[in-house]
């Protein structure tokens, strides 16, 4: 008996073991290792670096102009790109929620981008913006918005809506998929009571779905502003951080610090301080979420 | 009216999100003396597979796509193994560490992966493992874990205790029923699940730029990256690769999406 109690006892252990043992080793362990580099003097390829030099690196980022630009865009390019991409993911959602001829073809095609590797849809939108190959610059020129058919990525004060604009298309999908799951799991019943007792779309909209969504929105708009905040590909790929550093954001800096001047630990200083703002957000958000959803 | 709306908007987003794929495969299919002339329109005057037969025949690429196919298959069974394992514990049992669990695989989220790139070399090199398509496998399986364990979770959480434990009851240990009752009715999770691993491993691009030098096990992304770095970008062969590029995942995704937001709609349910 007591041989079956510890079976049960371990039982949900053995399930969590292998992914646990595998996380740790590849990602935490890895993730130490790379934190301790913030307080070292690491070159690669450097035989004489390695020495442990405490805050000095975070000192040197104190002074350092292209850390606080970084900082600056990284809050821009985050805020603007999760905004846009929550805004139009949860308009679609409300519009796949309703049923209509061919609505799972549509579902299909408006989530595909989602598909696309994140550095292929760099390099596409890298060409739509281009004069040359691309019609995006003609097409802005034709509507008044650009007095000349240039490309925004070479404008220092306009690069940034490029990689903004590749990745809320990218990342459309991720929400829409998301919002339109949690619509699904609203009983209609109590959509049917409100339109009984005469509360119009817009008042149904404010008192049922938004409040239903709101654990939902939280969770994902948190997830999401994470997640941007350290994707750096479309950024790498687009624009390399230029021209002038005006679409570099934090972690496309990092990782030019680490493979272009191999300077692994002053890059891990600059992630620690991006993994520390992140952390604080994530938690912030957290404290928020409790507090709204249980009042008192 | 409000119909028409409905049908105005939705059009928007189609043509919003299948345009940049439009162009791609313009590009692709335009020959290389109209690439410039013609950069601008619609659609290409003449049209031609030349760049599709030479990124076949005359580059590495069919290297590439074979070894990307068996990393990111490889990676999809482990890591939706490994994840199902985790999800069904997540949805069924309290157990003591279980928010510590979660907080690690949550923290596994929160972090730029460039900080892991170096040390994450310096374990994968003595063991024999970079420049190999096994350190690949091995480290994209644990990169997808956590978000797959999660969605799995969900997945469970759609499937009613009873079954399992009813199964039990007859004398059936836990895990037989499980394989036996619970997996066969989550299929469209694993599927799912699956699916979306298999299109995050294909598309990764930073780790196997830095994990393996050698173009024998190089995947797609990297090889399509090698395009740029040269001195003349041949755009047409470039785009092709591309669009080759996305059938696998595109057509994974295209199958799948509808589960992945039954999936969710099932754990938004259970709370």
């Amino acid at each position: 008996m007591s041989r079956r109690r510890l079976a049960l006892a371990i039982e949900p252990y053995l399930y969590t073991a292998p992914s646990l043992l595998l996380i740790i080793a590849v990602m935490l362990v890895p993730l130490l290792t790379g934190l301790s580099y913030a307080f070292h003097d690491i070159i690669l390829l450097d035989p004489l670096s390695g020495d442990f030099i405490g805050l000095d690196h975070f000192r040197e980022l104190l002074d350092d102009d292209g850390f606080w630009t970084a900082l600056r865009n990284t809050v821009t390019w985050t805020a603007t790109s999760v905004a846009l991409q929550f805004g139009l993911g949860l308009a679609l959602a409300l519009l796949l929620n309703q049923a209509f001829p061919g609505r799972g073809l549509v579902q299909a095609l408006t989530f595909l981008p989602w598909a696309v590797p994140g550095f292929l849809s760099g390099l596409a939108w890298a060409w739509l913006f281009n004069p040359v190959i691309g019609t995006l610059p003609h097409w802005l020129h034709g509507l008044g918005l650009l007095a000349r058919p240039e490309n925004i990525l070479s404008d220092p004060h306009l690069a940034l809506w490029g990689p903004i604009v590749a990745n809320v298309w990218w990342g459309i999908p991720f929400f829409a998929i998301t919002l339109l799951a949690a619509l699904q799991s609203i009983p209609q019943d109590i959509y049917e009571a409100a339109s009984i007792d005469g509360a119009g779309p817009w008042l149904r909209f404010r008192r049922i779905t938004l409040p239903l969504l709101a654990p939902t929105i939280a969770i994902t708009v948190m997830l999401r502003t994470v997640w941007v905040a350290n994707f750096a590909e479309l950024i790498v790929v687009m624009t390399k951080g230029g021209p002038a550093d005006a679409t570099q954001i934090l972690s496309s800096y990092i990782f030019s610090l680490a493979f272009q001047r191999l300077d692994f630990g002053y890059a891990s200083a600059v992630a620690a301080v991006l993994l520390v703002l992140l952390l604080a957000y994530a938690a912030a958000v957290m404290v928020l979420r409790h507090a709204l959803t249980e009042p008192g | 009216m409000v119909r028409l709306f409905r049908y105005l908007a939705l059009a928007t987003f189609l043509a919003f999100a299948l345009f940049p794929l439009f162009w791609m495969l313009k590009v692709s299919v335009t020959p290389d003396d109209l690439m410039y002339g013609e950069g601008v329109r619609l659609w290409p005057s003449r049209v031609t597979l030349v760049h599709y037969t030479d990124v076949l025949r005359r580059t590495q690429f069919p290297l590439f796509f074979r070894n990307s196919l068996i990393v990111s298959a490889a990676t999809a069974l482990l890591a939706t193994a490994a994840a199902s394992a985790t999800g069904y514990a997540f949805s069924r049992f309290r157990f003591r560490g279980k928010a510590w669990v979660v907080g690690v695989m949550l923290v596994t989220q929160m972090f730029p992966l460039v900080i892991i790139v170096a040390p994450i070399f310096r374990l994968l090199a003595p063991l024999g493992l970079t420049n190999s398509l096994a350190g690949l496998v091995l480290v994209y399986t644990a990169f997808n874990t956590p978000f797959a364990a999660f969605l799995m979770q969900s997945f469970f959480e759609a499937v009613p205790k009873d079954l399992e434990e009813a199964a039990m009851m007859d004398g059936a240990t836990r895990l037989g029923a499980v394989v036996r009752i619970i997996l066969p009715l989550t299929l469209p999770g694993l599927a799912a699940t699956g699916g979306f691993v298999f299109t995050a491993a294909w598309s990764e691009l930073l780790f196997t730029l830095m994990l393996n030098s050698s173009a024998a096990v190089s995947t797609f992304p990297a090889g399509l990256l090698g395009f740029v770095s040269k001195f003349s970008v041949d755009f047409g062969q470039m785009m092709a690769a591309g669009v080759l590029a996305l059938l696998p995942a595109g057509l994974f995704f295209f199958l799948i999406q509808r589960y992945l937001v039954q999936g969710l709609t099932a754990g938004a349910v259970k709370g």
